[in-house]
């Protein structure tokens, strides 16, 4: 066989063309009746053209939707809700059903996946006769056909059960800035000790996974702190305090009081709030709930 | 002069069987949605190839940027994001480009089954494909942890905990996997690796036994 200029070289490992082929080698595209046409350069051409369409298409979505980027991983945040890659919701969906999950959890990791995808890279041996048609090999395609049916279930299932109001809130890129709270007075060993921290922070930086609002600049003084915190308030149940009344009286000083970073900030307030209020947005709010405060 | 200079080295290294190969092929009436709508089902492995292109280039790209490491990881993406020229549209395309992948390999699998294009002689190529798309999970499984945001951290312990499930050899996928008992520097560090240098190697190499075999073999006829 002498391809191009039929130079031969030393050693000349290129394949020779075989005298017995395999019975089921196709035939070259060439023997097939019909409108063949040259790959290049005509079919080439035409495939940039659809390229470039899908090209278009593509820019245009991600011009429209920038990609997302949530706030830095916090490995101490426990609340977050986790959320897998589109394509892995199928899986996470199936580890929720009681016989994927628990004991059986290996039933949802292992075998079903494994099955299924054992299955797929094995087809050509499970669905060996030599019909290619999908109407005369009903058993191969009614078991994709489900497969396709139960991952789109999967998926919808998942996505639908997934609260998403949740998450677009613990997703924020932090807008406020997590403050300095006083950490070595018995006030914070009592808003330790008494659990505020699962809720409102351990700086009292609020926690968005379950709601909890930060804890600066309340509007309440120590009466009203103490309260809540026995009464409860909003989403916040009641008897969430547990304690000595004593501990209760220097707990709602402590919170009223914002863990001692207060006072600072309004005495910030009063120098710079004016050169702030135009070049920070994020910070607005705060710094009219302290203004009012002023007042 | 072109001429001359392709001849030139071509009496040199005998390019022009080469050049053949890759371009020297016609295109069967039956997979051309020019003669016959229908075909466009055809087109899902090119537009899968395509969009593997646009994956490395822009991936390349971004790695010009990126830094794998858990204090300046999410730093340099959010900078690459908001303050690098074009880089929202960079990381825009990696990032729908992931998805765009998967939905591309998804429905060329899908014709191949239907047409049943993976039955004698291809089996082998099937093969090749369904470990391809293995790699394709991979590299979307470990290229979710690479920005170090919450959803990064969160997702990537889900993936590593079921990884724990698997009897007998679990917690020693995971270990390999996240470089210890938790989720930090050396995760990171390994997934960006994986990502950027295992995956990407492996499925190039395996690009080229699915292409080459396309050729051997050529495109199955018409049903």
């Amino acid at each position: 066989m002498h391809r191009g200029k039929g130079m031969r070289f030393v050693t000349d490992s290129r394949i020779k063309e075989r005298e017995h082929r395999m019975e089921n080698i196709p035939k070259d595209y060439s023997e097939y009746p019909g409108k063949t046409e040259a790959f290049f350069p005509n079919y080439l051409l035409k495939e940039w053209v659809v390229g470039a369409v899908f090209l278009i298409g593509f820019l245009c979505l991600t011009v429209a939707h920038p990609a997302p980027l949530e706030r830095e991983a916090d490995p101490m945040d426990s609340s977050y809700i986790p959320l897998p890659d589109w394509f892995f919701l199928f899986l996470y969906q199936l580890l929720k059903y009681q016989f994927a999950a628990g004991d059986y959890v290996v039933i949802g990791t292992v075998v079903l996946p494994g099955l299924a995808f054992g299955a797929l890279m094995l087809a050509p041996w499970l669905d060996k006769g030599p019909e290619r048609n999908l109407s005369k090999r009903p058993i191969a395609t009614s078991m994709m056909i489900l497969a396709v049916m139960s991952v789109v279930y999967l998926t919808w299932e998942s996505a639908d059960q997934h609260d998403w109001e949740a998450d677009a809130e613990q997703a924020a890129m932090g807008e406020e800035d997590i403050l300095e709270v006083e950490e070595d007075i018995e006030g914070y060993e009592i808003y330790q000790a008494q659990g505020c921290i699962s809720c409102h922070g351990d700086n009292m930086e609020g926690n968005p996974g379950v709601r909890g609002p930060d804890l600066y600049e309340l509007p309440y003084d120590a009466e009203g702190v103490a309260e809540i915190s026995v009464d409860g308030i909003g989403e916040m149940p009641p008897d969430m305090f547990d304690g000595s009344e004593e501990e209760l009286q220097i707990l709602s000083e402590y919170v009223a009081d914002g863990g001692g970073v207060n006072e600072e900030l309004e005495y910030l307030d009063e120098d710079e709030v004016d050169a702030d209020d135009a070049s920070d947005l994020g910070e607005e709010d705060d710094e009219d709930d302290a203004e009012e405060e002023a007042q | 002069m072109l001429q001359r200079i392709y001849d030139w080295i071509d009496d040199r290294v005998d390019v022009t069987p080469l050049w053949r190969d890759v371009a020297d092929h016609e295109v069967p009436e039956h997979v051309n949605p020019g003669h016959h709508f229908s075909a466009f089902v055809y087109c899902f492995g090119g537009l899968t190839f395509f969009t593997v292109v646009i994956q490395i280039l822009s991936g390349m790209f971004l790695t010009m940027y990126y830094v794998p490491d858990i204090v300046n990881a999410h730093a340099s993406v959010e900078y690459l994001q908001s303050d690098v020229a074009f880089g929202m549209i960079v990381r825009g395309m990696h990032h729908w480009g992931a998805s765009v992948v998967i939905v591309m390999v998804f429905l060329h699998t899908l014709r191949v089954f239907f047409t049943g294009s993976y039955k004698k002689p291809r089996e082998i190529n099937w093969v090749v494909g369904v470990l391809l798309f293995f790699i394709i999970l991979g590299l979307g499984f470990t290229g979710y942890l690479l920005p170090w945001d919450m959803k990064a951290y969160f997702a990537t312990q889900v993936g590593l905990e079921i990884a724990e499930t698997v009897p007998v050899v679990g917690d020693l996928l995971s270990n390999l996997l996240a470089g210890g008992e938790f989720i930090g520097a050396q995760t990171l560090t390994r997934f960006f690796a994986i990502h950027v240098f295992f995956l990407p190697g492996a499925l190039l190499g395996l690009i080229a036994i699915h292409f080459i075999m396309i050729r051997r073999q050529g495109i199955s006829g018409p049903l």
